[in-house]
């Protein structure tokens, strides 16, 4: 039976992330199928399911970086379908396998990224003293320790102020300053946009009000 | 989508700068043919035609090593997912484009130069010469942009590179071969007319047939 997340209440909503039938195989390798969900703001949805069961891999399909096999991922905005080349304008995205550009500073990158997605510098400096990376902003990226580049992709994520925050295993590496920032984020997209975290940390799982859990789902 | 492109070009540039990825391997192997030629040939001249081939042999190589770099050391490094979530397809596309023509004309501007210093050649129609290692470059780096983003998912890249853009290259290679030999011989533009044209022609196919698959290779 597929996994159904009822959709929260839509009035005066502007956006929606709707799944039918969601499938992925890598070769003929079934990691989840049909998968649904109707997402709305003031959500906060967590991916569970042990090693190997497609979180990652269903978070990237939502981030339009991977493409699903069979089944539809539709995201809307006030009721008009987005187009896939201009899902990305919506995503704010920290992840594992995401990196950053080591020859350049924390600034430089932050800075490079809103040049190529055309947006101003204006949000730089809040976003770095957000994540606590202002002091060491004109530092290069590789003398970064793994939990400075967690907070860089951070403040990467929620440069352009998305209206939807993908959040895949967002906690690691970071300290206790640092989980602290993440939870303020959390709260904050949960209020009034869509949240999403890939997890089986429990404390990551308790900023989610809905649970997608990819073990209950039939793979093959 | 111009200006993203540019930023994407940008961002290129100062990185190459920066981290030297494919300045230095490409330094080296324009010095190292250009002198072993020199060291085979002694005082003697070689017809216009085995300058041609020989001008070009050593354009296709040396842009063999440098091009690819634009696509592969951000899959290698992780870095393609910032791109993916910055910018559509098509302005990934033409900014590795532009950084690939600009490499493409300063590394052909090199080796023709020290070509001209080592061998002595004598180019009796500099101007219509110039015009078809122009055009020639142009149709270069458009089929090794789209190759490079092709082999930049693939194991074994170093290999493939080469034996992907040789035969997509041919009609181009022969072309510019030809015309090349008449330049150096003095012939004038009506003689090369044909070549050119066939150049011109083949550069508009291969940009607008990237522009249509790009968005597949680069999504999957």
């Amino acid at each position: 039976m597929p996994e159904n997340i009822p959709a929260n209440n839509t009035s005066g909503s502007s956006i929606m992330l709707k799944a039918v039938n969601l499938t992925r195989k890598f070769d003929r390798k079934v990691i989840f199928e049909n998968v649904n969900f109707e997402l709305t703001p003031s959500s906060a949805t967590a991916i569970t399911g042990r090693n190997g069961s497609g979180k990652s891999t269903l978070i990237k399909i939502i981030a339009n970086l991977l493409i699903q096999s069979s089944g539809e991922l539709n995201l809307f905005n006030k009721g008009e379908k987005v187009k896939k080349e201009n899902v990305f304008k919506y995503i704010g995205f920290v992840s594992p396998y995401l990196n950053l550009y080591d020859e350049f500073t924390g600034y430089e990158n932050l800075k490079i990224i809103s040049d190529i997605r055309g947006s101003g510098h204006g949000n730089i400096d809040n976003v770095l003293k957000r994540v606590g990376l202002y002091n060491r902003r004109n530092d290069l990226l590789k003398i970064y320790s793994s939990g400075m580049k967690q907070r860089l992709k951070i403040a990467f994520a929620i440069l352009h102020e998305p209206k939807i925050m993908l959040l895949d295993e967002p906690t690691s590496n970071l300290d206790l300053e640092g989980i602290s920032v993440v939870d303020d984020i959390a709260n904050e997209y949960k209020r009034d946009r869509i949240l999403i975290i890939a997890t089986n940390d429990a404390h990551e799982r308790s900023l989610c009000g809905n649970e997608i859990n990819l073990n209950e789902i039939k793979q093959s | 989508m111009f200006k993203q492109a540019l930023a994407i070009c940008k961002k290129d540039f100062n990185s190459e700068i920066r981290t030297r990825y494919a300045v230095n391997a490409l330094l080296m192997f324009i010095i190292v043919v250009i002198s072993v030629i020199k060291f085979s040939l002694g005082e003697d001249k070689l017809s216009a035609e085995m300058n041609a081939g020989l001008l070009w042999i050593i354009i296709f190589f040396a842009t063999s090593n440098g091009l690819s770099r634009v696509f592969v050391s951000e899959e290698e490094r992780g870095t393609s997912l910032v791109l993916k979530l910055s910018s559509s397809a098509g302005s990934v596309f033409l900014g590795k484009l532009i950084f690939n023509t600009l490499l493409t004309f300063i590394i052909n501007f090199l080796i023709i130069f020290l070509y001209i210093i080592i061998t002595g050649l004598d180019i009796k129609n500099l101007a219509l010469f110039s015009l078809t290692i122009g055009l020639g470059n142009l149709g270069l780096s458009a089929v090794m942009t789209i190759i490079a983003a092709l082999i930049s998912k693939a194991s074994s890249k170093g290999t493939l590179y080469p034996v992907l853009s040789f035969p997509l290259l041919l009609p181009l290679l022969l072309a510019a071969i030809s015309a090349t030999t008449l330049t150096i011989e003095g012939a004038p533009i009506g003689a090369i007319a044909g070549e050119l044209q066939m150049i011109a022609s083949y550069t508009i196919v291969v940009i607008t047939a990237s522009f249509l698959l790009f968005e597949l290779v680069w999504h999957d």
